[in-house]
């Protein structure tokens, strides 16, 4: 109801396209240059700790490979999540939104396992260069991570209470690119932090 | 401008022309207004007074450099003087004061009834005012910052900047950042979006183009500056030692990640006044814009290349020969597409009928003044007479004459023409040319001779002088041209007060504007338009197939709905100045109290219906 | 390809696509470690990796965000702040001397 009156705002649109999938389109391409100056500051300071431990030293590759097994195919999830709604098949939306997000919980147990044994082996913010931009760039990939933990988990309890309809497609098509964008940062990361120590 | 705030509470209603209550109603309504004209009202105003703030710390720096060996300020205070001085004319005034016009005429411009995204327009707007309070109440509390406004690692340490200075500093600007951020989301969405029927991108006025060229720069620019804060928030809270050399960290990293933000910045706060200019001209001198795509095309070309030329601040650190080479080439390339648009605006003149107005006069005075500035800039451009002219006086003149000879003049021009639109009133034109000759000749006064005192040798940033040194006479010179520059802006504000008390009312359109702003009341009634406006072609107003379909407000047409107040927004900002507040004290449970007031303001927000 | 598509929005692949998908991105990501780990590919290791990576990032973002079939707006959102992330990115880079990689 309430809908249909706002509709000057809303639905006008010039392009025919909806306007906050716009806004995030135009959002992740700012990401884009607040990972980029992430990855600046981590690449800069590549060797140029002074003190250990190193990286080579610490990095556990099949460990983070399957994490990062588990954040891909959360994004597997995710679209199976977006098509669902948009069949109207709500029973399986929720299904693959709760999937989608668990997966993201696993990705996010692993990194406060990865920390954790980091500090245990003692590489702290603190330690050296590495320890600063390495807790630095994963952090901020994990809170983005979190972010889209909670932003899922409330999408699932509306469709719990039934307020996710098909109608609401588009408004998980939007927590989907939030999502899937957040995935695609962890693939540069995996290949620039991990594979290429 | 620095009206509306009583326009709501004690004159109900500009004149005879304030439609549907565009500004009515108490404080509350202006708290929880998702209103694109109330915000850019607020916007406007307390951008003006953060400009005030900034031209006193200005003046106290001048009256400090009139007289050799002065005693009058402290090397203490003269150093927050100046940064803040620099943080707020940039992040406080001008950039808001360019946001004020966003928010008032873009939608007007493009036929819309407000932006994408009424809300998050609130909430940038209050996440700045509350971010700029914020950092000016370090006065308060042991000090403003003082390591400059491009604040050099590793000055900015723990170990040379104990206190909390510097920290007011960094979370202030992450703040700010959220703001800016977000409204230029917003801008973007809606120049995209929210164009109306027949308003193709090449038929955009120049002023909503700049502002889309503008946004990106701002969502491209400000992550790297956020980077950069974030990492000295790091080393200063947490021990890291991304700045520290006896770690290995790397002090040059802040000065890249600064300046890849600095650069596009300096776009961002010209581009703006550039669109301003580009409007103005062609209304005054009756005639379209000469060459209106060179125009949209230079300033794109400018925000790309922009990008590209961040080391030319870097000039003196050493870079090495080649990188100095690429960037002192980049940078002089920009200067093409810069004077592409100052032959467009000079050819628009030519064989016009030029109407002598104060808009028109604040635009010349900005492109004989731009044109200064711009040619001091190409010759810092050149790697090599940069060595010589880094960090002494001739950088401070050049940035004057760009920011303030150059944006500064655009932006009064922007003030005096569509402050009618804004309030249905004319400010005088008489009070307004003797404002324009007076800042004219003050400010050239004022800077034109720092750029020998720069050559002369005289750095910047030190409190005071020896006598016998050959500065004497350009410092007092300086000094009274700052004191007249000072008086002038009072001579703006009396014209204002003269205006909400008698000035005569406007009709919709006192200028022949070609714009669709002119088509609708001034001020505009709440709503815009009543019937979405349909243009033809790039003038619309002034195109003779279109005078059946002035979208004005006589149309037989059911009010629109808008979207209704909210007071979440509001909620949200305030929840985001608590946590910087915890952060800046290091009181966990302060900033879970933020954290918690900013999740419970986007809940509310989410779930909260458009329309109450 | 996308003009063709660009008024059929909902044109998106189907279950089967997606799934396939993830499986070419699983079988990417095996291979990736699988030459950290091979002393033979070392003289190539770094544009072999980057090179597998660039294509899971294409794949994600261009069957996952759909940007291969939505509007090519999307695309220039995308991928103009990508560019200038990717070129400082590199300019910083040779500034800095870190190309070793
Ligand atoms: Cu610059």
């Amino acid at each position: 109801m309430s809908q249909t009156d706002v509709a000057t705002l809303e639905v006008h649109s010039a392009t025919g396209l909806p306007s906050r999938k716009i806004l995030m389109w135009a959002f992740i391409g700012s990401e884009c240059m607040l990972f980029g100056s992430l990855i600046i500051t981590y690449l800069v300071y590549r060797g140029k700790s002074i003190v250990g431990p190193y990286p080579e030293e610490l990095l556990n590759i099949p460990f983070i490979t399957v994490t990062t097994f588990v954040l891909l195919m959360s994004s597997l999830m995710m679209v199976l999540a977006l098509s669902a709604v948009q069949r109207g098949d709500m029973k399986w939306g929720k299904v693959w939104l709760l999937m989608t997000a668990v997966f993201g919980m696993v990705f996010l147990g692993g990194q406060v396992y990865e920390f954790t044994h980091f500090v245990h082996e003692g590489l702290t913010l603190q330690t050296n260069l590495f320890g600063g931009s390495f807790f630095l760039l994963t952090g901020t990939h994990g809170a983005h991570v979190t972010v889209g933990v909670i932003w899922l988990l409330s999408l699932f309890f509306m469709g719990v209470r039934g307020r996710l309809t098909q109608a609401s497609a588009e408004t998980v098509e939007i927590a989907g690119l939030y999502w899937h964008f957040v995935d695609v940062v962890w693939i540069v990361l995996f290949t620039l932090i991990y594979l290429l120590s | 401008m620095a009206v509306t705030g009583a326009v709501g509470a004690e004159t109900p209603g500009v004149g005879a022309q304030d439609h549907g209550g565009t500004y009515s109603g108490g404080i509350w309504s202006w708290l929880t207004t998702v209103d694109h004209k109330r915000i850019g009202v607020m916007y406007g105003v307390s951008a003006f007074l953060f400009f005030l703030v900034g031209g006193i710390e200005a003046l106290l720096i001048r009256l400090q450099l009139g007289t050799p060996e002065n005693t009058l300020i402290n090397p203490d205070l003269y150093n927050q003087l100046f940064t803040m001085h620099g943080t707020t004319m940039v992040f406080l005034a001008i950039m808001p004061l360019s946001a004020a016009f966003f928010n008032f005429i873009v939608p007007l411009q493009i036929g819309a009834r407000d932006v994408a995204f009424p809300r998050l327009n609130a909430f940038s707007f209050w996440v700045f005012f509350l971010g700029a309070l914020f950092m000016n109440s370090s006065f308060l509390f042991g000090g403003a910052p003082d390591a400059g406004w491009f604040g050099y690692a590793n000055l900015t340490s723990t170990q040379y900047s104990p206190g909390m200075r510097v920290d007011f500093w960094v979370l202030g600007l992450l703040v700010l950042g959220v703001s800016s951020i977000a409204a230029a989301l917003n801008f973007i969405v809606t120049i995209i979006n929210l164009r109306c029927e027949g308003m193709h991108f090449m038929r955009m006025p120049l002023f909503t183009w700049m502002t889309l060229i503008t946004s990106f720069l701002l969502v491209m620019a400000f992550p790297a500056i956020t980077v950069g804060l974030v990492l000295l928030m790091f080393d200063r809270m947490f021990g890291t030692q991304f700045f520290n050399p006896l770690a290995g960290g790397d002090v040059l990293l802040w000065q890249h990640l600064f300046w890849i933000f600095g650069h596009p910045e300096v776009y961002i706060l010209l581009l703006p006044g550039l669109g301003m200019v580009s409007e103005i001209i062609p209304v005054f001198s009756r005639k379209p814009l000469f060459g209106y795509a060179f125009v949209v095309y230079s300033g794109v070309l400018i925000a790309f290349l922009g990008f590209g030329v961040w080391a030319h601040h870097m000039f003196a650190v050493g870079l090495g020969p080649v990188a100095n080479t690429v960037f002192a080439a980049a940078t002089m390339l920009i200067a093409i597409p810069t004077g592409v648009k100052i032959f467009n605006w000079i050819a628009t003149l030519w064989g016009g009928s030029l109407r002598l107005k104060t808009p028109l006069y604040f635009c010349l005075g900005f492109i004989a003044m731009f044109i200064i500035g711009g040619l001091s800039g190409v010759m810092h451009a050149s790697a090599a007479a940069d060595l010589q002219q880094t960090d002494t006086y001739f950088i401070v003149a050049h940035i004057h004459y760009v920011l303030f000879g150059g944006v500064m003049f655009a932006l009064f021009a922007g003030m005096y023409y569509w402050i009618p639109k804004v309030t249905g009133r004319m400010l005088s034109d008489r009070l307004g040319k003797i404002h324009f000759w007076i800042m004219l000749v003050s400010f050239n006064l004022t800077f034109f001779p720092q750029h020998f005192l720069g050559l002369h040798g005289m750095p910047r940033r030190t409190f005071t002088y020896e006598s016998g040194l050959g500065f004497e006479a350009m410092n007092l010179m300086s000094t009274v041209g700052a004191l007249l520059l000072g008086s002038s802006m009072l001579i703006f504000i009396w014209n204002v007060l003269q205006m909400l008390r008698k000035g005569p009312p406007t009709g919709a359109d006192p200028w022949g504007g070609s714009t669709l702003e002119w088509s609708i009341a001034s001020p505009p009634p709440h709503y815009n338009f009543k019937v979405l406006p349909k243009v033809y072609g790039r003038d619309p107003l002034w195109a003779a197939d279109t005078s059946d379909s002035r979208p004005g407000d006589d149309v037989e047409a059911p009010e629109p709905h808008m979207p209704g107040p909210s007071a979440f927004p509001l909620t949200t900002a305030i929840g985001i100045v608590v946590m910087a507040a915890g952060g800046l004290t290091t009181t966990l449970p302060v900033l879970f109290v933020g954290v918690a007031v900013v999740l419970f303001g986007v809940y509310g927000w989410a779930f909260q219906p458009l329309e109450h | 390809m996308a003009q063709s598509n660009e008024h059929v929005q909902h044109a998106h692949p189907s279950n089967g696509t997606y799934v396939l998908v993830a499986a070419v991105l699983g079988v990417l990501t095996a291979v990736e470690v699988a030459v950290f780990y091979l002393e033979a590919v070392r003289p190539v290791l770094v544009p072999l990796l980057l090179t597998l990576s660039a294509a899971k990032f294409t794949m994600v973002v261009g069957f996952f965000m759909h940007l291969r079939f939505d509007s090519k707006l999307y695309r220039a959102l995308f991928v103009g702040p990508l560019v200038v992330a990717i070129a400082v990115m590199i300019a910083m880079l040779f500034i800095n001397g870190v190309f070793r990689l």
